[in-house]
């Protein structure tokens, strides 16, 4: 954007938007738009070629960012955003593909995909919104949410054990795993960049408040009070052994870079293997790609 | 619509002895598909399998997902990155990919899905074949929507319509499905592929123009929006919600009502160009057989029979069952006596056989529930109950 | 020679699209100088927005910017501190 643009009274961020579609329809106080934003300025600041790039969303709040960012953007079905992910990613190697998704999405329905991406090491980044709750349908009990939280469908609180993310995603082979707090403003901004610089499955979580139902079914304040919270409650440990990364109700929250390291993708694995079996007969897929 | 020759790296030139699902995954490569993402199922595993010893050698991919769901999802996502795809599965696989192939239909991904149909319902009979899964594959996903499916009868027609599946596909960029079965599928005959030169094949229609004009469902004059893929530049959004023309979701009635419009009538309106059948003595029948796929072999031997017995029996070999030859068969109800419909199921094409016969002719039903194929006594029998 | 005590303070102009605004009170809470106070106003959709209290004391930090789930406000180097600096001045 134009630096006089700027004076003018237009946010930065709309080159990144599509403004035809804003307002959006996340609630006053989610912690959703705030993790857009984080996103838009590690888009900017990394200075990836932003037509090369293209974002998958599932269903759910999340799932409504792909509508949001101009990008080549998807709006698929229901934790299926990964698997489209990867057959985008494989048709065409030079994409940047980011997964943009929810906790309910990319963690329950689309649970098996998840682990097999990263089993793979599929060249994605995936963002992870995590609200513990399914909150487009109404707030119902996720796979991330605590034990004894209110949901619409745990009306009496929740008496399953959930997900700890960071530690499913080390488990299945991811390259890098972080976890942040939507307050967290530039530090998710930089483990994004981080995550475009490198190659392979990256997983960066962000919890967010989710003012309409997590908060309000279980009577913790509206969206700055949740915010303010969940970045009190953290404490940044970088490096930190996974297993040890389960989140209380409303209790401590461990964030930071837990994994970062280089393995070679699920391109590099086939040319390699292909190449060294077929010789001649087989040409390395993808070409060049950083 | 952009007719290209065939890649010739992908084509097998020459006289073959293959089995229908290796003739499937001869077809794809030779129409140049360079994407192949599935799981594997009985009895449609060889194709997945001839694929990846064949696709890495032209220069495509071949990535086993770890289930169906993720195959179609996959295969959508690779589609709008810009390649041809196909996956091929069976009956319980089928199922699963339902939901997907609606996503499919929304988006208006050109894509091939072979479905290698066995004894069902569920497990059913993996090794044995079937033929029911011809109402799934019209009716499988929820929501209405338009697909083409073609059957073939043997392993050539196998090679043959997997090419025209493509160009269906890509032409009227809608899911175009190839619907073997068990026998077809693991039944080994001569195949012959020509030289890549006298392959037609059809590539979807790109859109060339400026970046900030591009609208990816708005109807051409043909009914059919151009295409464009991930990575060209045109930031497009698409999405499984009701849209509008700028693939942006329009969550309401009206949007709704133009968006299943089209969706339906760009198949319907088209049927006369999609539409192929095997007409064989129809002009003076007064009983027609109506058959597709394995059971049109079986049909010829007890036809045979009947026209030696003096019965003036015509055949239609059904090549796409959908869009279904409506106008054809109300056409032909209206001057013979009866039809005769045997498939390898409990009763579902001849349920469209009775409604575009509009009750002029009886739809003689010859079922066999799977496992095995007809008796031509069975089916030469309902040829002569139907003329008395 | 520019030394340390000699460093001007950027200053910021904040700009707020008050009917974009929804009330979340995040720019007001986290704005390091107070700049920002919520007003009595309602905005198009019923909300009250935040309204620039002070400013003087606008550092050009862009947290707000940053914070803002609706994209909302931003922050824009004010014109005469903007000499030797480059057009997307951020830190």
């Amino acid at each position: 954007m134009k630096e006089e643009d700027r004076h003018k009274g237009k946010n930065p961020i709309e080159d990144l938007l599509r403004m035809d579609r804003i307002p959006h329809i996340w609630c006053p106080g989610c912690g959703i738009g705030v993790v857009v934003t984080s996103f838009a300025e590690a888009l900017r600041k990394s200075e990836i070629d932003l037509d090369k790039t293209a974002i998958v969303s599932g269903i759910g709040c999340t799932g409504r960012v792909a509508g949001y960012v101009k990008l080549d953007s998807f709006h698929t079905t229901h934790g299926r955003a990964i698997p489209f992910a990867t057959g985008l990613k494989l048709a065409n190697p030079e994409l940047k593909v980011v997964v943009f998704s929810g906790d309910g999405d990319l963690a329950g329905i689309g649970g098996n995909h998840f682990i097999h991406a990263a089993r793979r090491n599929m060249d994605l980044v995936v963002i992870c919104v995590n609200n513990f709750n399914y909150a487009m349908t109404g707030g119902q009990v996720a796979a991330t949410t605590p034990t004894l939280a209110n949901a619409s469908t745990a009306p009496y609180g929740n008496y399953e054990y959930p997900f700890s993310l960071p530690y499913l995603a080390e488990a299945s082979g991811a390259t890098y795993v972080a976890r942040w707090t939507a307050l967290h403003l530039r530090r998710v901004t930089k483990s994004i960049q981080e995550a475009f610089g490198k190659r392979g499955f990256s997983f960066i979580e962000v919890i967010t408040p989710c003012v309409t139902l997590y908060a309000r079914r279980n009577r913790l304040g509206d969206g700055l009070n949740l915010l303010k919270y969940y970045y009190e409650k953290s404490e940044i440990q970088h490096g930190a052994d996974t297993r040890t990364l389960d989140i209380k109700y409303q209790g401590k929250l461990v964030v930071g870079k837990f994994v970062d390291k280089e393995k070679p993708t699920f391109l590099d694995c086939m040319n390699e293997h292909l190449g060294k079996v077929l010789g001649d007969k087989y040409k390395p897929y993808g070409g060049t790609h950083d | 619509m952009k007719k290209v020759k065939a890649d010739p790296k992908g084509v097998l030139t020459g006289a073959h002895y293959l089995d229908g699902d290796f003739s499937l995954a001869e077809g794809a490569l030779a129409a140049g598909c360079r994407f192949f993402a599935g799981y594997p199922i009985t009895p449609s595993t060889e194709t997945a399998e001839r694929f990846s010893e064949r696709i890495p050698t032209v220069g495509g991919v071949f990535i086993q997902m770890e289930d169906e769901l993720a195959s179609m999802a996959a295969l959508i996502g690779a589609s709008w990155g810009g390649k041809k795809v196909m996956t091929v599965t069976s009956g319980p696989g089928f199922s699963l990919m339902m939901e997907n192939i609606g996503l499919a239909c929304m988006m208006e991904t050109p894509l091939v899905i072979a479905n290698v149909q066995r004894g069902g319902p569920s497990t059913g009979l993996p090794t044995l074949t079937g033929q029911q899964d011809m109402m799934q594959v019209r009716w499988g996903s929820h929501g209405d929507y338009e697909i083409i499916a073609l059957v073939p009868d043997s392993p050539q027609e196998c090679f043959d319509l997997t090419i025209e599946a493509f160009n269906l596909s890509e032409l009227y960029r809608v899911p175009t499905f190839v619907m073997t079965d068990e026998c077809v599928g693991h039944m080994t005959e001569k195949v012959v592929i020509p030289p890549a030169e006298e392959i037609e094949l059809v590539e979807r229609k790109w859109f060339k123009g400026p970046k900030d004009k591009y609208l990816p469902y708005k109807p051409d004059k043909d009914m059919i929006p151009f295409m464009v893929k991930a990575g060209d530049g045109y930031r497009f959004h698409s999405t499984g919600l009701t849209r509008d023309e700028r693939g942006y979701p329009a969550i309401n009635a009206e949007f709704q009502d133009v968006c299943v419009r089209h969706l339906v009538d760009k198949i319907n309106m088209n049927a006369d160009k999609i539409i192929r059948l095997e007409e064989d003595e129809t002009d003076n029948a007064e009983i027609i057989v109506i058959s597709y796929g394995i059971t049109s072999r079986v049909t010829t031997k007890a036809v045979q029979k009947a026209r030696k017995a003096g019965i003036k029996v015509g055949t239609i070999r059904l090549i796409t069952v959908w869009p279904f030859p409506e106008k054809r068969i109300k056409e032909l109800a209206k001057k013979i006596r009866a039809f005769v419909v045997p498939e390898i199921n409990y009763g579902q094409i001849v349920l469209e056989v009775e409604r575009c016969a509009f009750g002029q002719a009886p739809a003689i039903h010859v079922p066999h529930c799977g496992g095995w194929v007809h008796d031509p006594e069975d089916i030469f029998k309902a040829i002569k109950e139907a003329s008395k | 020679m520019v030394y340390f005590g000699d460093l001007k303070e950027k200053k910021g102009k904040i700009h707020i699209d008050k009917d974009r605004c929804k009330g979340c009170g995040f720019c007001v809470e986290y704005c390091p100088k107070d700049v920002l106070e919520m007003s009595e106003e309602f905005n198009v959709k019923g909300y009250h927005p935040p309204y620039i209290k002070n400013e003087d004391e606008c550092l050009y930090c862009q947290l707000c910017e940053t914070i803002c789930p609706e994209f909302a406000i931003f922050v824009t180097l004010k014109k005469e501190e903007e000499e030797g600096e480059k057009g997307e001045s951020r830190p």
